[in-house]
């Protein structure tokens, strides 16, 4: 029973990763590799604001989840919309910037700048306490991790089915040419789309960061996650996400509680290969057939 | 008829380009008239400095380090030569480097370390079981299309590595040591440098073949290649094999070569680093991603003493080169070597 | 003198359905050798799915597809190519990156050219570029050289069809050649199709444009709506009162 309360929770935090690749890529086509990035860079602003700047906590968070927008559509504008439509090249450049911005946050001594290493960096968490459930402890974090998640996707569902700017992103996501000719301007909408991502990226971060620490290696294993659940899922499917989110969160839990957190990453690792020889589009993906192979 | 002016005497008005082939040569679609001496000069000395360059330069190299990062930078080399031929010749983009080196080096290794068999055996069989193997392993990702071909190969070095780490296999995180070594270094050496020589001309000497076309056939539209009666999972195999082939034996080489083999053999760099390599130094020249690579190598060992600076610097140099000059050094340098440019009034 | 004409390709009760859509619904028919059988129908009519089951880039949900007496249903498209069915793209699929010639290389190369391979086998450029001139391509024009990316459609389409002859075929299924051309480019088409079918190449063609086809065409098929409306020759087919409705909307009085 513990196990699979966790598991749930496990897969909501899946699910609050990968919502925001999930997004850019369904609606633009864009692979954001830099998700992982922006995850963690928002972790450090918000950070800095409260330590450094001394800002009280929801101050700091709005700030820098308008920063991360920012940045993420500073990367569509200037680095993204010149290779859009090689896709090789988009997944290289925005790893490239992930990478720069991963290990660029480790650097030490250029200008007095100390790096950001170490388990040092915490964020507070919403609440504390704890709730006792038949015989199961969850921390309030964790509840709120839930519920944040389900209302985030409400509206991210709301938004996308009865908003101006919603129904131009998914009109744009079906056919992109058919929504260029009424005037939707693909650029603009992609530069909007990668903003949310980037959003959804840092919300994710300050709601799921307060349970461990801040640091830069959970870069690499954010980007991972979203894209394994992305993958599992189906690329711009709504509910394949938060499917194949639950889904490897229980079996992950299950997983760590018989064979130990080593055999997590086979575990991974082997879904996404398995998903993506067997089914390339996911479990719920809406690719054509003659697309995704020969 | 054209009056050639200085470009910023020009700024204002209407300007182009104008390129000129030097007059050396006489070209007409790719067939080369020759009639002197000059020119088959200026046909032969870039290929003749390359091969020339690349053998004196161990020698004059000071001293041992040197030797051995031009000896990493050759593996990276060859990886960089492995991804061009798949990704730009035959529309393939296998971002598995690491699995490569892993499964070379591992094969190698463990033949080694485990049943004692001297290195003029495991290299090779490393090498072409190891591409045997990873041709397996990869076929049945093969009817993937593009991005989905390099994400799952991508993917491949990591599931490898924890599953080494997960079931404690070949030593688990301590690994395999020590292996044998070259005999001498020169040997190790030479040895890369001529596999590197040799696959840079030998694939593109297979590229002008018949089957070079449908490499092509393949990388520009597989249906058409499906309906002129081929089976483009074969050829597909075939070229995995050769990429892997290459591929594989930098694993060995780099397992001999250090004298170790562990899960630092799956390391990312080795897939990440051939593409930066390939795009710099212009993809699909072959020789290009070469020299991408034994430039951008040992520019990172310079550079490893300012840490983590390295990784950033490198990926701004690639984001540059992928955004301004996306035709890499070679093509650039070739350019200029057969053609000359002027502003010309328009 | 009565031939009797063998049939060379048979499709029985073929069905298919993307999602919701019936594509194909039971459709069959025979061609016989040597004949040139047109397949015409409004658009959505299921045309090209038709050719795209026969030769295998589609699995058909139910149904078959003989070839002289061998069951080819679901067999991969090159197999079938192998077999001696080609066919021709409604949008062309040359390879832009090569030159024109090159081009032809690729089936050229292929296991099927390689055993119809005479003694000049062995220079495929010569062989391409003869090929070329077949359909065509002046060869004096150096129009052969040319990047097949600069090519007008009207060359491109004779490209499709030089494709399928490098592969010594026994059907050609040619999906709308006739469409985008200008009628001076259509005018000589015709005389080329006329030449293959003197060959002994069996074509399937399939088209909008009914007056070019009729001339050429022993014997039509008809479909609307993934189904056959009818089977049969031209004149005779067009007095038929679905087709007519189907096609024309209300009886149209001549």
């Amino acid at each position: 029973m513990e196990v699979i309360i966790y598991g749930i929770v496990n897969g909501m935090t899946f699910v609050l990763m990968a919502i925001g690749f999930s997004f850019v890529y369904g609606i633009s086509r864009l692979p954001n590799f830099a998700h992982g990035a922006l995850y963690v860079v928002t972790g450090f602003i918000t950070w800095s604001f409260i330590n450094n700047a001394g800002l009280p906590y929801l101050l700091s968070i709005i700030f820098s989840l308008i920063i991360v927008t920012l940045a993420g559509t500073a990367i569509y504008q200037f680095v993204m919309i010149r290779v859009r439509g090689m896709p090789i090249s988009e997944i290289i450049v925005s790893f490239a910037i992930a990478l720069a911005i991963l290990e660029g946050l480790r650097l030490q001594g250029i200008g007095g700048f100390k790096g950001f290493i170490g388990p040092g960096y915490v964020l507070p968490r919403f609440m504390d306490g704890v709730l006792e459930t038949s015989g199961v402890t969850i921390d309030f974090q964790r509840l709120f991790i839930i519920g944040f998640g389900l209302i985030l996707l409400f509206l991210m569902w709301l938004f996308t089915h009865y908003s101006k700017i919603g129904l131009s992103l998914r009109a744009m996501a079906q056919n992109e040419r058919a929504a260029l000719m009424l005037g939707i301007n693909s650029d603009f909408m992609a530069n909007i789309a990668l903003g949310i991502g980037s959003a959804l990226a840092g919300l994710a971060a300050i709601v799921i960061m307060p349970l461990g620490n801040v640091n830069c290696e959970s870069g690499y294993s954010v980007l991972t996650t979203a894209i394994a659940v992305c993958v599992i899922g189906g690329l711009g499917s709504w509910m394949g996400t938060i499917l194949a989110g639950l889904i490897l969160g229980i079996a992950t839990t299950i997983m760590s509680a018989i064979g130990g957190t080593m055999w997590n990453n086979v575990l991974i690792f082997g879904l996404i290969i398995l998903i993506l020889i067997v089914r390339p589009s996911g479990l719920f993906g809406k690719q054509k057939e003659l697309e995704e192979r020969v | 008829m054209f009056e050639t002016l200085r470009g910023e005497e020009l700024k204002n008005q209407e300007r182009r380009k104008e390129r000129l082939d030097r007059g050396i040569k006489a070209r007409t679609e790719g067939l080369y008239a020759i009639q002197s001496w000059r020119e088959v000069l200026y046909l032969i000395a870039p290929r003749a400095s390359l091969i020339v360059g690349l053998l004196i330069l161990p020698l004059v190299l000071p001293g041992l380090y040197w030797q051995r990062v031009l000896a990493l930078a050759g593996v990276y080399a060859l990886l960089a030569v492995s991804f061009d031929f798949l990704a730009e010749r035959v529309g393939l983009v296998c971002i598995g480097g690491a699995f490569m080196i892993g499964v070379g080096g591992y094969i190698s290794g463990a033949l080694n370390y485990y049943l004692k068999l001297p290195i003029f055996l495991t290299i090779p069989i490393g090498t072409f079981g190891g591409a045997l193997l990873c041709t397996l392993l990869w076929l049945p990702c093969l009817p993937l299309r593009g991005i989905y071909f390099a994400v799952v190969t991508f993917m491949f070095p990591f599931l490898t590595t924890s599953i080494i780490l997960a079931g404690n296999l070949f030593e688990g995180t301590e690994g395999l040591s020590p292996i044998v070594g070259f005999p001498n270094i020169w040997i190790g050496i030479y040895l890369i440098i001529f596999i590197l020589l040799l696959s840079i001309f030998g694939l593109r000497r297979l590229c002008g073949e018949d089957i070079g076309v449908v490499f092509s056939g393949i990388k520009d539209n597989d249906q058409a290649v499906l309906a002129s009666a081929i089976n483009i999972t074969r050829i597909k195999v075939y070229a995995l094999y050769i990429g892997s082939m290459i591929g594989c034996f930098s694993g060995a080489f780099v397992a001999h070569f250090s004298g170790f083999v562990g899960v630092s053999l799956f390391a990312v760099d080795f897939s990440i680093m051939p593409i930066a390599a390939c795009i710099m130094g212009g993809p699909g020249t072959l020789a290009g991603p070469a020299l991408g690579a034994l430039i951008l190598s040992p520019l990172s060992e310079l550079l490893r003493g300012f840490g983590q600076l390295r990784v950033v610097l490198y990926c701004l140099v690639l984001i540059g080169f992928i955004l301004f000059k996306p035709e890499g050094l070679l093509n650039w340098i070739s350019r200029k070597y057969h053609q000359t440019e002027h502003w010309v009034k328009v | 003198m009565e031939e009797q004409k063998k049939k060379i390709i048979q499709v029985r009760n073929l069905s298919k359905s993307f999602g919701g859509v019936k594509a194909l619904n039971n459709v069959s028919f025979d061609l016989f050798e040597g004949e040139v059988l047109g397949i015409i129908g409004p658009n959505g009519s299921g045309k090209t799915t038709l050719v795209n089951t026969i030769t295998g880039f589609v699995k058909p949900d139910s149904g078959n597809v003989f070839f002289k007496d061998i069951r080819i249903t679901g067999f991969p498209p090159y197999k079938i190519a192998d077999l001696g069915i080609t066919r021709t793209f409604q949008v062309v699929r040359p390879f832009l990156s090569l030159k024109s010639f090159k081009n032809l290389i690729v089936p050229l190369w292929s296991p099927r050219a390689r055993r119809f391979a005479s003694s000049r086998g062995g220079d495929r450029d010569a062989v391409a570029i003869d090929l070329l001139e077949e359909v065509g391509f002046e060869r004096d024009a150096y129009v052969p050289y040319k990047s097949a990316s600069s090519l007008p459609l009207g060359y491109l389409k004779r490209l499709e069809l030089a494709r399928c002859l490098a592969l010594r075929p026994e059907v050609i299924i040619c999906d709308e050649v006739f469409s985008g051309l200008s009628m001076s480019e259509i005018a000589s088409m015709v005389p080329l199709v006329e030449r293959l079918r003197m060959r002994g190449v069996t074509l399937i063609m399939i088209e909008h444009r009914l007056r070019e086809l009729f001339t050429v065409a022993d014997r039509v098929v008809v479909l609307n709506f993934g189904e056959k409306l009818a089977e049969g020759e031209p004149q005779q087919v067009m007095m038929d009162e679905k087709v007519r409705r189907a096609y024309l909307g209300e009886e149209i009085k001549i």
